[in-house]
């Protein structure tokens, strides 16, 4: 394993760990809000013990997700230090934000978490809303940063160097609105139907329990909602990828041949040396229409680029088909969630749905780390697009194989024990029925 | 003249001295946890946890503050800094998962005291490893062995012997005390059960003493392990008023501890420690990293510096108050303790 493999890995790695936490982090704030203003409003019981049982499954999260990001902010300079060199006071004003953001976000964790008994019931459902301003704010800040590695604007290079720094142009940079757009509703969606499924499996079992119909009320109601939005988001997103990425979204569509009137491509089995794809199922015009909203238009494929300036194709195109498909397959649950609810005018709890909801339990996951693949793996070879090369940025440092083999085995060490507590804080649900 | 990097560079020694003030304690807890004796050994963990609880996941955001400002206001002492010295911060940062993952773990992990005593040791172990490996990159910078070329930012250096040497492991070792003499004094205030509050006495006097060590032994390293720091601490018009200053706070708190004025003490250390923070910091200053780089030569362009210091003004506003109302929640002083402490000062004084 070279150096900068084990540097891509350990960052990669890091990343996918953190990003479970982190999206936890920012959306169950949301289903605790919704609980809690439901207790306030009813004063219904269940509603409390529900925004308590989610409280303490995500500090386990929180607490993980709030170590792991401190090593990512770390590992920038650890590994990348060359990038940090020279992207650091550009990207500047999106970091200082987001850390300001995660303050809050962190200052009133602490108070929602610890004082349920300590402080008025409003001050406590506050503390609670800025938990979530704090968490969607600051992921939407770091996203921001990641944008600008896509699309860098906001500085010139004269004679090498960089100059005209203008943080403000670097942070509004063209990818920032729709990635965070996308990143954000997605952190929603996976976590409303991931908590969805898990109290749809519970309901299967125990199926008065109001608590876990409460849970499963509040839970798909926000997994649905955000389906919904979600194929706006990816639109506006694959919009700017096909203007200003051209190369990534022929990565993403194993598109070699730059045409007009291109084929979307569904499955497909891209050929990095024959520089074609085989066994895919076209749809014809399709990728110009959605790229651009017109049939004809012109496609940039992989052959534009030398070989050396094409991202790994197979793995861009594959995670690419993961996202789309995990997301389809949500959209449908709410959209049928919806439709059962509206017909039967009651929670829908039909056995066949129930179990639909359980196999989605992972699915809004696995569409974030596929994104991120896409996102990122596209990105490459370059940490910034056109700019720098990864292989520039990285550190002098040898022997990067063993932090990389320490952080992998921390964090698999560290999954296993989140599940076990995970698996028995739900376990340990607490049974509350209807007297009636 | 003050110029935006000083401004920026003010904030991060600010930062780092409230770093140090609160979770600097939050690891001197781990410590007192890890060596927790005696016939009250469970009731200091259970203390232990409860101060900590609520409040450290904000402390901790202390340590992402300084880092982002290091890399946006002084990008190439950044990248300097996380190459020349990759191998203790990774292993401060294997420090900071296992400690926060394993407090978060036995808060909720079955309440038994096998699996409570297994997470207890991880947490405490890595409350040890971390201050120590924080302290000996701050001591690695400020030694003088890590050389960059300001223009290329090319580092030279073996990853190793800017670190592994007498001065930064002393300055580990100094850290680690302050730590645990930040605890031990903050923990007094947290009961008001008598007996537990002389543990934390015993304690915090024992790292009073190990603070004064472990500060002359520094400094005694410093001539040979940090050179341009000693100059500024023995030579400077400012040096010798300042070590008598920060000597008379220190034995002013001994005696405060000693005498048990608990309420005085938790004022008194906390001065004591950022008088240490900010005489190294003046003592290194111009430098950021001796012997090479200083706050103006590594400074991002004053287009970076302005706004992020217009986001720092915002976020004192806003995060002043809230961290505030936090302490006040939590740490609002308990009445009880109060009047337990003054129990036994007035019984001291018959």
């Amino acid at each position: 394993m070279t150096d900068l493999l084990a540097a891509r890995a350990q960052m990669a790695m890091s990343l996918a760990f953190h990003i479970i936490f982190a999206v936890v982090g920012i959306a169950m704030p949301l289903l605790m809000v919704i609980a809690e203003g439901m207790w306030i409003k009813t004063r219904e019981e269940v509603y409390l013990t529900l925004a308590k049982q989610w409280a303490k499954g995500t500090a386990i999260m929180f607490a993980v997700g709030a170590v792991s990001g401190t090593v990512l902010s770390f590992e920038l300079g650890l590994l990348w230090p060359e990038f940090m060199a020279y992207a650091g006071p550009i990207i500047g004003m999106p970091f200082s934000l987001e850390g300001l953001a995660f303050f809050l976000e962190a200052i009133f964790l602490g108070l929602y978490l610890y004082g349920w008994e300590r402080i008025p019931k409003y001050a406590h459902w506050f503390a609670g809303m800025m938990v979530l301003l704090g968490g969607t704010l600051s992921g939407i800040f770091v996203v921001t940063a990641n944008a600008w590695m896509n699309t860098p604007t906001g500085f010139s290079i004269v004679n090498g160097e960089v100059t005209n720094v203008d943080p403000i142009a670097a942070m509004l940079n063209p990818s920032s609105f729709s990635q965070a757009l996308h990143m954000t509703i997605a952190a929603f969606l996976a976590v409303g139907f991931a908590v969805a499924g898990i109290h749809a499996y519970l309901l299967r079992r125990d199926p008065d329990n109001l608590f876990h119909r409460r849970a499963f009320a509040i839970a798909l109601s926000v997994g649905a909602v955000f389906a919904i939005l979600q194929p706006i988001s990816g639109d506006i997103s694959a919009k700017r990828v096909a203007k200003y990425q051209p190369i990534k979204l022929a990565a993403m569509e194993a598109q070699w041949e730059t045409e007009r009137g291109a084929p979307l491509r569904i499955g497909g089995i891209p050929d990095e040396d024959a520089e074609e794809t085989r066994y895919a199922l076209e749809i014809p015009k399709a990728l110009s229409f959605l790229a651009h909203f017109d049939f004809n238009a012109e496609i940039m494929g992989l052959k534009e680029v030398p070989r050396e300036d094409r991202p790994p194709v197979i793995i861009v195109h594959f995670a690419f088909q993961i996202m789309v498909a995990c997301g389809i397959v949500l959209i449908i649950a709410g959209l049928l969630g919806g439709w059962l609810a509206w017909k039967h005018k009651n929670l829908p709890t039909q056995s066949w749905y129930l179990r639909f909801i359980t196999l989605c339990t992972p699915l809004g996951f696995i569409a974030i780390e596929a994104g991120w693949t896409v996102t990122e793996v596209g990105r490459q070879p370059w940490v910034i697009y056109n700019i720098m090369r990864t292989s520039e940025a990285v550190t002098p440092m040898p022997n990067l194989v063993i932090p990389f083999v320490s952080f992998t085995v921390l964090y698999i060490f560290l999954s296993i024990i989140v599940f076990v507590l995970l698996r028995r804080h739900i376990f340990q649900s607490p049974r509350l029925y209807d007297t009636v | 003249m003050l110029t935006l990097e000083l401004c920026v560079a003010g904030v991060m020694l600010i930062s780092l001295v409230i770093y140090v003030l609160t979770g600097g304690a939050d690891f001197g807890g781990g410590i007192w946890d890890l060596f927790a004796t005696g016939p009250r050994t469970k009731a200091q963990r259970t203390l232990i946890i409860q101060a900590i609880a609520p409040i450290w996941e904000a402390n901790h955001v202390w340590l992402i503050v300084i880092v982002v400002l290091l890399f946006v206001a002084f990008p190439v002492a950044f990248a300097a800094i996380s190459t020349a010295l990759h191998i203790p911060l990774t292993l401060m940062l294997i420090g900071i998962v296992l400690r926060g993952s394993a407090f978060v773990f036995r808060t909720y992990d079955v309440q038994s005291d096998t699996t409570h005593r297994r997470w207890s040791r991880v947490f405490a172990i890595a409350s040890v490893i971390t201050p120590v490996m924080l302290g000996i990159t701050l001591g690695a910078v400020a030694s003088g062995t890590i050389h960059v070329d300001v223009k290329t930012r090319v580092v030279d250096t073996d990853f190793i012997s800017a670190w592994f040497a007498p001065f930064p492991f002393a300055i580990g070792f100094f850290t680690l005390t302050l730590c645990a003499l930040l605890a031990a004094v903050y923990l007094t205030l947290e009961t008001d059960d008598p007996e537990l509050q002389e543990d934390f006495r015993r304690r915090a006097l024992i790292s009073a003493v190990s603070v004064g060590a472990m500060a002359g032994l520094s400094f005694i390293l410093s001539a040979e392990g940090a050179p341009t720091i000693r100059r500024g601490l023995g030579n400077a018009p400012w040096s010798i008023p300042f070590h008598i200053l920060t000597g008379a706070v220190a034995l002013w708190a001994i005696w405060t501890i000693w005498s048990r004025q608990f309420r005085l003490a938790r004022l008194l250390v906390p001065i004591q420690v950022t008088l240490i923070v900010f005489g190294w910091g003046l003592a290194q200053y111009p430098y950021l990293v001796t012997p090479d780089l200083t706050f103006s030569n590594t400074a991002a362009p004053d287009t970076v510096l302005r706004p992020v210091l217009i986001v720092l003004s915002i976020g004192i506003v806003l995060l002043v108050p809230a961290f505030w109302y936090l302490y006040a929640v939590f740490k609002g002083t308990p009445r009880k303790t109060e009047a337990a402490a003054g129990r036994i000062d007035a019984s001291r004084k018959d």
